[in-house]
């Protein structure tokens, strides 16, 4: 498979893997895909008390380019409010990476990964304060 | 540090097969099917290639040997060319669920055109099911097709009990065998049909062979029609410096199998018990003793094949993960093993050969075992 370099670059030193303290009432959490499929995206974000996404990380098991998809967004999301996260398309993942159109997948799941981690903040906000 | 570990996919030409080659091209360039003396010179090199494959693979008559262009079309041959012939007699094929593509696909055709086609099941170690064979192979099965050596784990099928239980019902047995020969000894005795091939043995690409056993004379029909040559069962051309240096690269393994394999057994040895000391979660895919030394395949849990593959693009290796190939499926025959589902896309095959140093083996262990470490911490499989 040929990847662009910004996909590489991506894969080779990707910023932001690890996790947040999953039981945080600002930290959303999202696993999106598979292992039988291929692909697995852990997806965390840190929202602030203005609603601003103030730190994202990742771990996924999967191929180059959902690595580097993952990675991508965990960067795309930092300082920005929800709303703003919800409009990043799996088309400015793959556009940007450049991937192959047998890779579109691991942009789905990244725009995936980011609408279900959204979610779940909310789902976590709604109960601690009902 | 380049290195080349897919001696399954393809191997190198040796330099002696080269310059075995090299006087047919333009200077000894005639065709082997004219009767002047350029023709004779040509037809002599021929016989004397289709000698040593015959030799190789004991056959008794080194007529036996049908050149082709590869394993696909020997396979090809083999299989649609019994089908076809003997339309009118038995109608079951059996082959088995690990085999190369161009057996499956091709069964699959004469599937689609009414033959009655059973894909046999394999145990978890990568060994066809023999019991599941005895039940199924009866009076009316035309022809068995069951591999010599897997391409992707490297086991070693039961081709002698198998060759049995066709006897005794008298179908015809075919066997590829394009990743066995010159690997392990083998003996058309046991076989009516075998598919061979040139570059998997150091020898050129665009080259095979089909051994056609000829007492009993098994007969096939062409795939392709034209001035009858090899029998009858190949018209075309025959292409002298390819022949030669398939020839010359049969040679060359008949004298130097046991050593290689030797060598590559202990190379096997290290790299196995480096990569499973050094990880957790490692498996060996396929029988740890029925396989040839130079096929490793392991599946690497937490892990992706094809991410392994992008930490360590200065090697050659390859996966039986989904996203290596066009279809986004896992390796069928990984799957076939009944190995859970996501270490199938974990897997990665490992092919040593006879340009492997032992350098090379020390490099990529240390290699895989730092980027697998690498990118097992950063699976959310792997916590």
């Amino acid at each position: 498979m040929k990847y662009s370099e910004k996909l590489m670059d991506l894969y080779n030193n990707p910023k932001n893997v690890g996790s947040l303290d999953e039981n945080d009432k600002n930290v959303g959490t999202s696993v999106v895909g598979a292992p039988s499929c291929g692909d697995v995206i852990k997806l965390q974000i840190k929202v602030d008390d203005e609603g601003k996404i103030v730190d994202a990380k990742f771990k996924t098991f999967g191929c180059g380019a959902a690595i580097a998809s993952s990675a991508l967004i965990t960067d795309w999301v930092q300082g920005k409010s929800l709303e703003e996260a919800r409009k990043i398309k799996n088309q400015d993942v793959a556009d940007y990476l450049s991937l192959p159109p047998v890779k579109a997948h691991c942009s789905v799941l990244a725009e995936e990964a980011i609408d279900k981690a959204i979610e779940n903040y909310l789902a976590k906000k709604e109960s601690h304060n009902g | 540090m380049k290195v080349y570990m897919d001696y399954q996919a393809t191997t190198p030409c040796d330099q002696r097969v080269v310059d075995s080659m090299l006087p047919y091209f333009s200077e000894e360039f005639g065709n082997p099917h004219s009767g002047h003396f350029s023709g004779q010179t040509a037809f002599i090199a021929v016989e004397k290639a289709r000698r040593q494959i015959a030799d190789l693979i004991k056959a008794n008559d080194h007529q036996e040997i049908i050149f082709t262009s590869g394993a696909t079309e020997s396979n090809n041959l083999a299989i649609q060319g019994v089908a076809n012939f003997y339309q009118n007699g038995r109608r079951k094929i059996v082959t088995s669920s690990i085999e190369h593509k161009c057996v499956i696909e091709t069964c699959r055709y004469l599937k689609s055109q009414g033959y009655d086609v059973v894909f046999a099941p394999v145990t978890s170690d990568g060994i066809v099911d023999i019991d599941f064979l005895k039940n199924i192979v009866d009076d009316n099965t035309l022809l068995v097709s069951i591999m010599t050596v897997n391409n992707e784990i490297g086991t070693i099928q039961p081709i002698k009990e198998i060759s049995k239980l066709c006897r005794n019902h008298g179908a015809i047995f075919h066997t590829d065998a394009a990743q066995a020969l010159g690997k392990i000894d083998i003996d058309v005795t046991d076989v009516d049909l075998m598919s061979l091939s040139g570059h998997k043995i150091y020898g050129p690409k665009g080259i095979g062979a089909l051994y056609v056993r000829m007492r009993p004379r098994v007969r096939l029909a062409p795939l392709f029609h034209g001035g009858g040559q090899e029998r009858g069962m190949r018209s075309g051309t025959i292409p002298v410096p390819l022949c030669v240096g398939f020839g010359q690269a049969c040679k060359i393994a008949k004298a130097e199998m046991h050593e290689e394999n030797k060598r590559l057994g202990e190379f096997k040895k290290f790299f196995v018990n480096r990569i499973l000391s050094a990880l957790p979660k490692v498996y060996l895919n396929g029988h740890a003793d029925l396989r040839i030394p130079g096929c490793l395949n392991f599946s690497f849990e937490g892990v992706e094949g094809e991410g392994i593959m992008l930490g360590i693009p200065e090697i050659c290796v390859s996966s039986g993960s989904a996203c290596t190939s066009a279809s986004l499926e896992p390796s069928y025959v990984l799957k076939a093993l009944s190995i859970r589902e996501d270490l199938a896309h974990c897997s990665l095959r490992i092919g040593l050969g006879r340009f492997t140093t032992f350098e090379e083996v020390e490099y990529v262990t240390d290699r895989i075992v730092e980027v697998v470490t690498r990118l097992r911490k950063m699976s959310p499989l792997w916590e």
